[in-house]
């Protein structure tokens, strides 16, 4: 329980995001206007929380048992989930109603799986990271096949949900592992026993079996099986959810329980080698793949999984640069990629249409605004200054030269050389190609607040790298 | 022969008989019936250990949950591939037996063997003590509240998607 009125005061993010849960639910119950309510109650979480998180991140501390830790690098990735929940929340509002989904309980599932990466990146025990992985999980699957009347959205939810549960398997053996050789679940004493525990075959077996798992979540390369399919086929609002707060939330909790890989200053330790190659495989599979992608949902999809590979150069390197690094990029990665997804929600007609990357073409003269703002999206996702993605990659692989990783660094600008193609053939398909037919798509001020808003932090964090850099290496 | 003896062989009998009969039965549905008996014969074997946490969680998710979903599943199958189900071809057969001699083996060694393991010097009585619901109860609820509340977050979404995905018809 609480100990005194301070634990309470830190731990207000969580507890905003659950207690929203059960009064959504009475609201769900008792209003017959809850198609307006919902929403707009749910954003108003997401801020409350996110706004607390940020304006709070000083107060460090450990609380509940050394369950949950508040403070510091924890309420980074609190902001980063609950903003961007409020920005998926905005999205959602119209595109619900153009598809004719279900809504209520839409809303209440998006605030439980916020609530569950929460979890994860406040854990400080293992069995609170699998109940975070569980809640954030469980409430994908759902949202993913929300629109029933869609066979493929049903395709989506039932992919993700067997091969997710698969990935949990890995993760519950690996956790067991771990527990056999520790004889615990808290993550402190793993960390500071964490060279005494290498040389444990049974440790290594399930930090090993953890990491594959977890890879799954994250959709790095031999376990990307699903992303391609579940993106396209679940509703695009949570598509963006499922590629940015899931994305984080798997990373924060690597980070979490892996914090020891990063003690020796990347001086390379037993796991370098294993994620080296899963970053390299995962880089340039998801830019050569997505180069032969004709629906924007699916280019999408194969660019997450290679950002998810210059993420896995953060773990690589293990320094404490390169920590900063991969929170850096999550927060760039989140706001960019929700942007995007965003406007392909905002352009996607009625049933499906307008997904083909050449229905852009022509749009820079008819919809001026919109053309410029996707351009800075592109130009940032493909990591051109002075955007927010250009940063992240930065900073990322400075780490992996810091600590010897060289070659693991070339790779990477390699690869985001030729994923510039991809982003860039949007541009110029945008500008520089006219096309007869009208692509006809409501504008909502909705879709635009969001839109603006990820543009405005993507802008921010391109201009203002260095501030947000040192806040974060301040609590490392 | 005290009572807790008495007990241990009644139950265990009762396990031994069911598993056999569970293994022996052509027909998939009577072979499940008899390992829900099994569990139960378990859950009394429990009992007379004083791990009655054990044995009621043995009764509630194994002989309630886990077994009705089986039989779930067994009766949507339609009883002429219920056969096929469970003819199995000789290779899997041998498989399966060296499984099985496998384990025996390993219990056999662990049992008469290998004698008691160096770690377990605790005090019996605190064993005892920790698989009371009592004990159980209250570090769920002081050490363990995190988890629980999570839990029970899980359990809720899980129930409403349950329910958005499965009803028929929204108004």
């Amino acid at each position: 329980m609480f100990n005194n009125y301070q634990e309470f005061w830190n731990l207000l993010p969580m507890i905003i995001i659950g207690a929203g849960i059960i009064i959504s639910l009475i609201i769900e119950m008792y209003s017959k206007k809850s198609e307006v309510i919902l929403p707009w109650f749910s954003i108003l979480l997401f801020l409350a929380a996110g706004l607390h998180a940020l304006f709070y991140i000083g107060d460090i501390s450990i609380v509940l048992q050394n369950m949950l830790a508040t403070g510091g690098n924890v309420n980074i990735f609190h902001a980063i989930f609950t903003l961007g929940a409020a920005v998926v929340t905005l999205l959602s509002i119209d595109y619900l109603k153009k598809y004719g989904i279900y809504f209520r309980e839409y809303y209440i599932i998006l605030q439980t799986s916020v609530l569950g990466m929460m979890l994860m990146a406040a854990a400080k025990d293992i069995l609170v990271i699998f109940l975070g992985l569980e809640l954030m999980s469980i409430s994908f699957y759902i949202l993913a096949g929300m629109n029933r009347k869609r066979l493929n959205a049903n395709e989506a939810s039932l992919k993700y949900f067997l091969l997710g549960a698969f990935a949990t398997g890995f993760i519950v053996y690996g956790i067991a592992l771990i527990y056999g050789a520790a004889h615990t679940t808290s993550i402190d004493f793993i960390t500071s026993d964490f060279n005494l525990l290498s040389g444990n075959l049974l440790f290594v077996a399930g930090v090993l079996l953890f990491l594959i798992g977890f890879s799954f979540k994250i959709a790095a390369f031999p376990f990307h099986m699903w992303v391609p399919d579940v993106y396209e086929g679940a509703p695009t609002s949570v598509a963006a959810l499922f590629s940015t707060g899931g994305k984080a939330a798997a990373f924060s909790a690597i980070i979490a329980t892996l914090f020891a890989l990063f003690n020796n200053g990347g001086q390379g330790n037993f796991f370098t080698p294993f994620l080296a190659v899963i970053s390299v495989l995962s880089m340039f599979y998801g830019s050569i793949v997505a180069i032969a992608q004709d629906n924007i949902k699916r280019m999408l999809a194969y660019s997450s999984i290679s950002h998810a590979g210059y993420l896995i150069i953060g773990l690589a390197a293990g320094n404490y640069d390169a920590v900063a690094g991969v929170i850096f990029y999550l927060a760039a990665y989140t706001f960019m990629n929700l942007g995007a997804f965003g406007m392909v929600a905002l352009i996607e007609g009625k049933d499906e249409t307008n997904l083909s990357i050449n229905s852009y073409s022509g749009l820079g003269s008819k919809k001026p605004l919109l053309a410029a703002l996707l351009a800075l999206l592109m130009f940032s996702l493909a990591g051109i200054p002075p955007f927010a993605g250009f940063f992240g990659k930065y900073y990322i692989f400075i780490a992996a030269i810091k600590a010897n990783l060289t070659w693991l660094a070339i790779l990477g600008v390699i690869s985001s050389a030729i994923s510039v193609y991809f982003y860039i053939r949007i541009v110029v398909l945008m500008y520089f190609k006219t096309s007869d037919t009208e692509i006809g798509f409501e504008e909502s001020n909705n879709y635009m607040l969001a839109i603006i808003l990820s543009v405005l932090i993507v802008v921010l964090m391109g201009v203002f790298p260095g501030s947000f850099i040192d806040l974060v290496t301040k609590f490392i | 022969m005290n009572l807790e003896v008495f007990l241990f062989f009644v139950f265990g009998i009762i396990a031994a008989v069911t598993a056999v009969l569970m293994i022996t039965r052509r027909n998939p549905v009577i072979s499940a019936l008899f390992l829900i008996l099994n569990f139960a014969a378990l859950a009394g074997l429990y009992i007379t250990l004083n791990a009655q946490f054990i044995a009621v969680t043995q009764i509630i998710v194994y002989a309630g949950a886990i077994m009705i979903l089986f039989l779930f599943v067994l009766m949507l199958l339609r009883p002429d591939n219920q056969k096929k189900l469970f003819e199995l071809n000789p290779k899997t057969k041998i498989f399966a037996m060296i499984i099985a001699f496998v384990v025996f083996v390993q219990l056999v060694y662990m049992i008469f063997f290998a004698g008691p393991s160096a770690n377990i010097t605790q005090d019996v009585s605190k064993s005892v003590e920790a698989g009371t619901i009592e004990s159980i109860g209250r570090e769920l609820f002081t050490n363990y509240i995190v988890p629980f509340e999570a839990a029970g977050f899980l359990l809720l979404a899980a129930t409403i998607g349950a329910l958005v995905l499965a009803k028929k018809k929204f108004d």
